[in-house]
């Protein structure tokens, strides 16, 4: 088929640019860690969020000098547990599931932004540079109260 | 003399007047289409008031069901009955001048199976049995009836493209070894894909939703139900963009009184959409557990791809304005502008459409990176992103269309005053739409959640600071429903117009543009490649899912 030269130039163009766009979010996803929040077959049974290890005891667990795995549930309409407090400068590893509808949970200012599906576990990093008072809130709607959704995390 | 000019005048009408009984199968969609349409604005207009905090709604009406009757009168259902009165009437005009009765009748059977299934749905949202949202995420449970209505609509659907499917093969036997015309070629290919997308929705309201919203199974689970889902839920916006592209490729051009560029290049695109825009659902689903992340970004990979019909779209429109431009004379690198019919409805409400749809376009090469989706999932962005896209790159293309297609159907004229009522409708529309997807895109760049209601978080400074915004927001809301209202007022005229002739505009190609390779219509091919690309994006990580599925989540009633 022919196409135009005009057209081809175009085309080329457009695609080199995907391509370029592609190998940067690929590089950076694979190659500098920078992945969407996720990782592996985590699996949970909802209806036993609260029996289940690591979620029978959710909140902040030390495992470094400033690293911190935080062990969350979210619920209607809140998380628990509510209202972390870290040193600043602090990396906290998110573990996040729902005890009951799908939920987001979303750090406004920060890259953490993620889904609480129910029997499932998420999970993401993030290293909290600037003290503040920092608001987690839910952007996925999970029923009347979902607008009330939110907790704070202190940094010190 | 006079006389034999109006006889010839009217014999020209006649030859080209619309069958009756295909007239009413058109009309009834895309009437039932606005009628959706102005209910989904009302229920956009208050949403828009709260979340800006101008009003609080009075008798126990939810803002999350005005949420949810929005989404789905506007995003379902007047999209859905407005793209299939389209292609019937134009499968009428180019194929043989009327339907064949087979495919008249399942017309009418998809018609009342979605008009039940919409009127049935609209009353389980407005007595808030089910005020989950137009994507009903599983485990919140709606009442049964509401998985019935939305099976019903599918289900319709699904009869609506047989009759298309089953006119184009009457056509192709009683014109053996001829090429299609291109029109017919876009219905067809905009119904196949929607077939083969719709399978995923179906799936999971048949054999998830249904028996576990009727009590007979226990558990749902909800990735499989999410997955399947966003199978169909990124074509689900093809579907919507496909039609509006058969008006660009087909319709403006003889508005405008050009050719259309390149016949062939117009149906690769459209093969290129049902290949690339099935095996896309996770770019939907980035920020969530239980995907690989390598399928995560082989499906990104192939959400970009569809991006090249886009861009082959946007060449042959460009190129068919210049072109014709400069057939008249135009000179200099932009003197062909001059040349077009701004002054025509029936062309400026879709190049508006086309014109937004480069940001629009942008913006959902941003949502389906990795990185930049992190920062914008979820947040009012993405509803700035789709407010642009669908709701004015596909709404005012439908818009233009129905601004002729009424009259053309029902033997009325367009008449200048209509046709100025329209441009008028147009450009308010446009100004609302800047003013409020703007504000979104913003105020979801600082953080703002969508699809929530008016609140402050405990005055958390943050928040506080997007209210503003939110305030312009429903400014832009409220200026979109006034051009809702001239568009009604514009459609009542319409049917009440002078009766006479409104030409239905369709497009000869250009004597340079090339022939039509024939492989282009060999539809098992390229379904059969869906299938192979679907399989390929879709088989392990679906796996995965089954293989880890746990034992799934109880229904929950949260609203």
């Amino acid at each position: 088929m022919h196409i135009h030269k005009l057209e081809k130039i175009w085309l080329v163009i457009g695609m080199a640019m995907l391509a370029v766009f592609l190998g940067i979010v690929g590089v950076s996803a694979f190659a500098q860690g920078m992945q969407p929040p996720g990782g592996g077959h985590h699996v949970i049974d909802p209806d036993k969020v609260y029996e289940t290890p690591p979620f029978d005891n959710p909140g902040l667990e030390q495992i470094g000098e400033k690293e911190y795995n935080a062990y969350m549930v979210a619920f209607v309409f809140g998380y628990n547990p509510a209202n972390l407090e870290i040193p600043v400068g602090s990396t906290v590893h998110f573990q996040l599931t729902s005890a009951d509808v799908v939920h987001g949970f979303q750090i406004p200012g920060t890259n953490v932004n993620m889904m609480a599906v129910p029997g499932e576990v998420n999970h993401f990093s993030h290293t909290f540079d600037k003290p503040g008072e920092y608001l987690i809130l839910c952007n996925e709607y999970c029923g009347a109260g979902h607008e009330y959704m939110a907790t704070r995390i202190m940094v010190k | 003399m006079d006389h034999a000019l109006t006889a010839t005048k009217q014999e020209q009408a006649e030859a080209a007047a619309f069958d009756r009984r295909d007239a009413s199968l058109v009309l009834a969609h895309v009437l039932l289409a606005f009628g959706a349409l102005l209910l989904g604005g009302v229920a956009g207009l208050l949403q828009g008031l709260v979340r800006g905090g101008v009003i609080t709604l009075p008798g126990g009406i939810g803002y999350y069901q005005l949420l949810t009757a929005h989404g789905v009168l506007m995003a379902l259902i007047f999209t859905t009955f407005f793209i299939i009165g389209f292609l019937y009437s134009g499968m009428a005009k180019n194929m043989g001048g009327a339907l064949t009765d087979t495919a008249r009748r399942l017309g009418w059977i998809g018609f009342w199976l979605m008009a039940v299934g919409t009127a049935l749905g609209t009353v389980m949202i407005l007595t808030n049995q089910a005020t989950v949202l137009y994507t009903f995420y599983a485990p919140m449970k709606a009442s049964p009836l509401f998985y019935i209505a939305l099976a019903l609509v599918v289900v319709g659907s699904w009869m609506s493209g047989y009759g298309i499917f089953s006119h184009y093969r009457w056509w192709k036997k009683n014109n053996k070894g001829k090429m299609s015309p291109l029109f017919s070629f876009m219905a067809v290919a905009t119904m196949l894909l929607w077939q083969i997308c719709t399978i995923g929705v179906a799936v999971t309201v048949l054999v998830q939703f249904i028996p576990w919203s009727l009590g007979w199974t226990d558990k749902i689970h909800v990735m499989i139900s999410r997955t399947l889902f966003w199978y169909f839920g990124h074509p689900l916006v093809y579907f919507w963009l496909m039609p509006a592209y058969i008006c660009w490729y087909v319709v403006v051009p003889k508005v405008i009184g050009g050719k259309i560029f390149s016949d062939a290049l117009a149906r690769l695109a459209f093969v290129l959409f049902i290949l690339f825009s099935v095996p896309v659902g996770f770019h939907h689903q980035l920020t969530e557990p239980g995907i690989a992340p390598v399928w995560k970004y082989l499906q990104v990979i192939l959400t970009f791809m569809v991006i090249i019909p886009s861009l082959m779209t946007a060449f042959a429109m460009f190129a068919t304005f210049e072109l014709y431009g400069r057939s008249k004379g135009a000179k200099g690198l932009f003197g062909w502008l001059k040349f077009l019919p701004w002054k025509d409805v029936r062309f400026f409400a879709p190049f508006m459409g086309m014109l937004i749809f480069i940001p629009a376009g942008a913006g959902g090469i941003i949502n389906a990176s990795h990185q930049l989706n992190t920062v914008v999932h979820n947040t009012l962005w993405v509803t700035g992103h789709f407010h642009l896209t669908v709701a004015t790159t596909v709404a005012l293309t439908f818009f233009g269309t129905a601004y002729w297609l009424i009259p053309a159907v029902t033997g009325r004229t367009l008449t200048p005053k209509l046709n100025r009522l329209g441009i008028i409708q147009t450009i308010v529309w446009v100004v609302g739409m800047l003013i409020m997807s703007l504000s979104m895109h913003t105020v979801g760049l600082l953080g703002a959640p969508r699809r929530t209601a008016y609140t402050t978080y405990q005055d958390y400074p943050d928040a506080l600071g997007w209210i503003p915004y939110q305030v312009v927001m429903a400014v832009g809301g409220t200026v979109l429903f006034v051009s809702i209202i001239l568009l009604v007022i514009n459609i009542v005229l319409l049917l009440r117009a002078p009766k006479g002739y409104t030409e239905y505009p369709i497009a000869e190609t250009a004597e340079t543009a090339e022939r039509t390779p024939r492989i282009l219509e060999r539809w098992g091919l390229w379904a059969s490649l869906v299938v192979v690309l679907v399989l390929f994006a879709y088989t392990v990580p679906f796996a995965e899912m089954l293989q880890h599925a746990g034992p799934g989540s109880k229904p929950w009633v949260t609203w």
